[in-house]
């Protein structure tokens, strides 16, 4: 249901971003990975260059190699099946695999979600696309906060530690001051970086924390 | 043609990231510094996607009627709304805001 609403948004939001409708099913049916889909229309809304609009849209799917690593232990599938398998490793599949008792249960999970998620998020994707044309101007419709709203949505239960609301409040400076004087597409990678200055802050604090004891 | 290149590069890189996962031995990813960089970094990059496409027009800084839809947004994620409330609440918020003249 929540796979159905956020293709249908993507669907309109990639639309509303001057792609056409090839190219909007191209992504959902290749890239599939939702938050990084969201990334690359907004990248190239906002003009930034194919490049540096792929690389932040990369970054984000970078979690999936973690699901993978987890994945590849519980399912143990056959090495000439994993070419096929990987391209339905996104957070949903990993949540429902993850969680199943067996290795049967969850190479049953897998497939089931991974199918069915493959043909939802496809099919509302061309829905979304074809209903933005229908729609017209997609801002009167307030759909331009549908791309936003979904990584509100997606990064609000990652944000539980201190550690997660200074990463995540540097990224929103960062984000938002870099704008002007950078190239668009680019602040965004500069943002990444508050990951990194955040664990390197945090891990000499505590190093003087306990040289004081 | 740009479009096509982005839309090529990042099927490509999410794809093989993806495959990366499955196909690596277990222990060469799992050390725990990148397993905390791994998690930190989409919550960089989400949190600065969201407030670029909330407070920003192209490159200029703007406060429009999608700050309205987004802090219902939020609001609606504080009481615990599923999912698809909250994206549609921001939606019909920011429409909302901007029909009447804001």
């Amino acid at each position: 249901m929540a796979v159905g609403l956020s293709g249908f948004a993507f669907g309109v939001t990639s639309a509303g971003s001057g792609l056409t409708l090839p190219q909007t099913c191209a992504l959902s049916l290749l890239v599939f990975t939702g938050a990084s889909q969201f990334a690359l229309v907004g990248a190239l809304a906002a003009g930034g260059s194919p490049f540096t609009a792929a690389a932040g849209a990369f970054f984000l799917g970078v979690r999936n190699a973690f699901y993978g690593l987890r994945l590849s232990q519980l399912l143990a599938l056959p090495r000439f099946l994993r070419p096929f398998a990987a391209q339905w490793v996104i957070d949903e599949t990993a949540a429902v695999s993850l969680a199943q008792p067996t290795r049967r249960a969850g190479r049953i999970g897998f497939a089931v979600t991974g199918l069915t998620l493959y043909v939802l998020w496809n099919l509302t994707t061309l829905l979304g696309a074809l209903g933005a044309d229908a729609i017209g101007d997609t801002r009167a419709w307030g759909l331009d906060a549908a791309g936003p709203a979904v990584f509100l949505a997606l990064l609000a239960p990652m944000v539980r530690s201190g550690t997660e609301r200074a990463v995540a409040g540097l990224a929103v400076l960062l984000g938002l001051g870099l704008l002007p004087v950078l190239p668009a597409g680019v602040p965004v990678l500069a943002a990444a970086l508050a990951a990194p200055l955040v664990l390197w802050a945090r891990g000499r604090r505590e190093r003087t924390k306990e040289e004081g004891r | 043609m740009s479009t096509w290149i982005a839309i090529g590069v990042t099927a490509l890189g999410c794809y093989v990231v993806k495959l990366l996962g499955l196909l690596v031995p277990a222990g060469v990813l799992d050390r725990p510094l990148v397993k905390r960089l791994a998690a930190l970094v989409p919550v960089a990059l989400l949190a600065a996607l969201t407030a670029q496409q909330t407070f920003a027009d192209g490159r200029m800084p703007v406060l429009d009627a999608r700050a309205a839809g987004l802090a219902s947004a939020a609001l609606a994620l504080l009481l615990r709304a599923p999912f698809l409330v909250v994206v549609a609440t921001a939606v019909v918020v920011t429409a909302g805001v901007r029909a009447l003249g804001a």
